[in-house]
């Protein structure tokens, strides 16, 4: 069997065992309706963060996100309160400017020469004060088309329902799967991640990839903004405070390497149901207090981070002995 | 002699940073240096800028050494948290003063050893291995005061976070003697080289005798030590342990000390008085735009705004630039020192 699949099939070992516990105790977790909420729970952080995964794997870090999808709901709150727009075209222009704030970050990542890190994490305070400066209150959505929105879903048989916003975590996904697969981009973010310098010289146009990488990053960001005000109806420029490391969490668990040039976008979603899960039976429980789903996601954290370091290093292993 | 002329050279930089920014505070709000002494102790928006700032100034001397190493300790905010938590749970129990600061020292301590004990013995990178307790220090620290603010009312313990020695502020006191004892103490031996020397290239270092594995944990350790500092103060200034938010985002702000204080990210040469430098600007800057009436909703715009001017400052594609264009000047100085 490749090794490269390691990882995602112990990734999602996991999500079935602990899945099977939970419904094990409490078997009303088996219901469609549960599983149609985990997708719709969390499918602000599964959109944030398969752009988290392309940044990741090419070596990358995004500390943005979580100010960008309050951003995305308070610019979206305050544009439909004071102005006549259609929500749609509301949505255009946010995405717009999340995407160019993404793709500028990009740019003086690759023109400036400097780490990610850093100057995601201006990213990270810019946007945040933006939507401070936008307003500071908590602004309720009370535009009719949200209301439309909300009443598009699939129905499941057993009374589960896949809303809008959790079809769409899917459906981006699916494209993100694509693009990381089957195109070019993707192909070259992967080798950006391997080493810039070796994929320079492969002829892998570095500047560009990166811009486009950071955009992307922005744009699901900002995709993931939308989803948020559609999920709470509301604009509120406090909410969202460190969602990023919930993304980067989920892009470790879901079994992308940190270093970079290996992992799967797909395994990044099982990543975000095991989160969604500890939630969930956290909240079945009723008794255990929420503070354990951030010391269980920890713990994950950190055994992920040992499994992949014990496979680099058997693999290693074998091929100074092949 | 020629050393302190460096450290001045190395520090303009910095200096002239804080001298604007207080120049500018100064012009919106002239009252800015007034001092005055109260009940023997020194009052004024001076001294209310070390004071507040003592925490990140905390922090970046210990995110100073682990970044010149090249990593970088994002756990430090939940660390505080933890470490307030014990202290408080400790008090509240009765333990006396001294057990109640071993305690919360310890825990520092041993937190900064775990993410030591990753980075150099697991050979984790160092974002993703702090990044481990960052998670979950928040909800280990609800665990200890079981997600109630826990307060107590022991004077000694109080005494760190609001109490005065000499005209001054507990915690200036505290950041200001720990910080210059660990800069001299770095400086005035081989380690600042060794750390140093680790920074740039860790597998030469380790070929050529380093003990890499011992001195990564002790940086780390140091971190843990300054966020258990910093937890104290925190927590003495408000009587109380809050899990939730003490230390929240101050890694942040940590690191963004050290950054402006011109040490890179990429490991190697550092300065822990810079850093320190670097923490006053932040907090003046915070005081400033509080003082000024500016709305706060600006604090982070102008936060990000100097961020970037750094950034284009210390840029190696800048420096290269700056190189090229100051080259003949330069020339010309090294051909005298040659011709001395």
């Amino acid at each position: 069997m490749n090794q490269k699949y390691l990882p995602l099939i112990a990734t999602l070992v996991i999500f079935v065992l602990a899945y099977a516990v939970c419904a094990f105790q409490y078997p009303n977790m088996l219901s469609t309706r549960v599983a149609g909420n985990l997708l719709t729970d969390n499918a602000f952080l599964g959109i944030a963060a398969v752009g988290m995964t392309f940044v990741i794997l090419s070596g990358g870090i995004d500390l943005s996100i979580g100010s960008v999808i309050a951003f995305t709901g308070i610019f979206l709150a305050v544009m439909l309160q004071n102005t006549s727009i259609h929500p749609l075209a509301a949505f255009v222009l946010a995405l717009a400017i999340t995407t160019a704030f993404g793709a500028i970050m990009g740019a003086i990542i690759h023109y400036l020469e400097m780490p990610a890190f850093i100057v995601t994490l201006a990213g990270m305070f810019l946007a945040r004060g933006m939507a401070f400066v936008i307003s500071i209150d908590s602004i309720p959505i009370k535009h009719p088309f949200y209301a439309t929105l909300k009443t598009f879903y699939y129905k499941l048989p057993g009374g589960g329902r896949i809303s809008l916003i959790g079809g769409l975590m899917l459906f981006v996904f699916a494209v993100g799967i694509l693009i990381a697969h089957r195109t070019r981009f993707g192909t070259n973010v992967y080798a950006l991640g391997g080493g810039a310098q070796t994929s320079a010289l492969m002829g892998v146009p570095v500047g560009r990839t990166t811009i486009m990488i950071y955009g992307l990053s922005g744009f699901l960001a900002g995709l993931s903004g939308i989803v948020y005000s559609l999920y709470t109806s509301a604009g509120y420029s406090l909410a969202t405070v460190g969602v990023e490391l919930d993304a980067i969490a989920a892009v470790v668990i879901g079994g992308t390497l940190l270093t970079g040039g290996a992992g799967f976008v797909g395994g990044t979603l099982v990543g975000v149901l095991i989160q969604g899960l500890i939630q969930t039976y956290i909240t079945f429980d009723g008794s255990l207090s929420s503070w354990w789903t951030k010391i269980l996601i920890g713990a994950l954290l950190f055994a992920f981070i040992l499994m992949q370091k014990g496979i680099l290093f058997v693999s290693r292993h074998r091929r100074t002995h092949a | 002699m020629d050393s302190a002329k460096r450290l001045g050279r190395r520090l303009l930089p910095q200096f002239i940073a804080l001298a604007l920014i207080l120049m500018l505070i100064w012009m919106v709000f002239p009252a800015f240096f007034s001092l005055a002494i109260q009940n023997g102790r020194l009052y004024g928006s001076l001294i209310d800028v070390l004071n507040r700032g003592a925490p990140v100034a905390l922090l970046a001397v210990g995110m100073t050494v682990v970044i010149a190493t090249k990593g970088i300790d994002l756990s430090v905010g939940a660390v505080m948290a933890i470490c307030g938590a014990v202290a408080a749970a400790s008090s509240v129990r009765g333990d006396p003063l001294v057990l109640t600061l071993v305690l919360a020292i310890g825990t520092g301590l041993l937190c900064g050893l775990w993410n030591g004990f990753l980075v150099s013995v697991l050979n984790i990178q160092p974002i993703i291995a702090t990044l481990v307790l960052m998670v979950a220090g928040r909800g280990i620290a609800q665990l200890v005061t079981e997600g109630a603010i826990l307060t107590f009312n022991d004077p000694g313990l109080i005494f760190i976070g609001s109490g005065a020695f000499a005209a001054l502020p507990m915690p200036v006191i505290i950041w200001f003697v720990f910080g210059i004892a660990v800069a001299v103490l770095v400086r005035r031996t081989a380690l600042s080289l060794l750390i140093e020397s680790i920074g740039i290239n860790r597998r030469a270092s380790t070929l050529s005798g380093i003990r890499t594995p011992v001195l990564l944990m002790a940086a780390y350790m140091l971190s843990g030590l300054c966020a258990a500092l910093a937890g104290l103060i925190v927590t003495a200034d408000i009587r109380g342990a809050d899990a939730n938010n003490a230390g929240l985002w101050l890694e942040l702000d940590a690191i963004l000390a050290v950054v402006v204080g011109g040490t890179s990210l990429l490991g190697g040469r550092f300065s822990i008085i810079a850093s320190l430098v670097g923490a006053m600007i932040i907090q003046a800057v915070n005081t400033g735009i509080l003082l000024s009436g500016f709305p706060p909703e600006f604090n982070l715009i102008i936060k990000a705004a100097i961020i970037v001017i750094i950034l284009v400052i210390q840029s190696p594609k800048i420096e290269t630039a700056m190189t090229f264009f100051t080259a003949r000047t330069k020339g010309v100085d090294k051909a005298e020192q040659q011709t001395r």
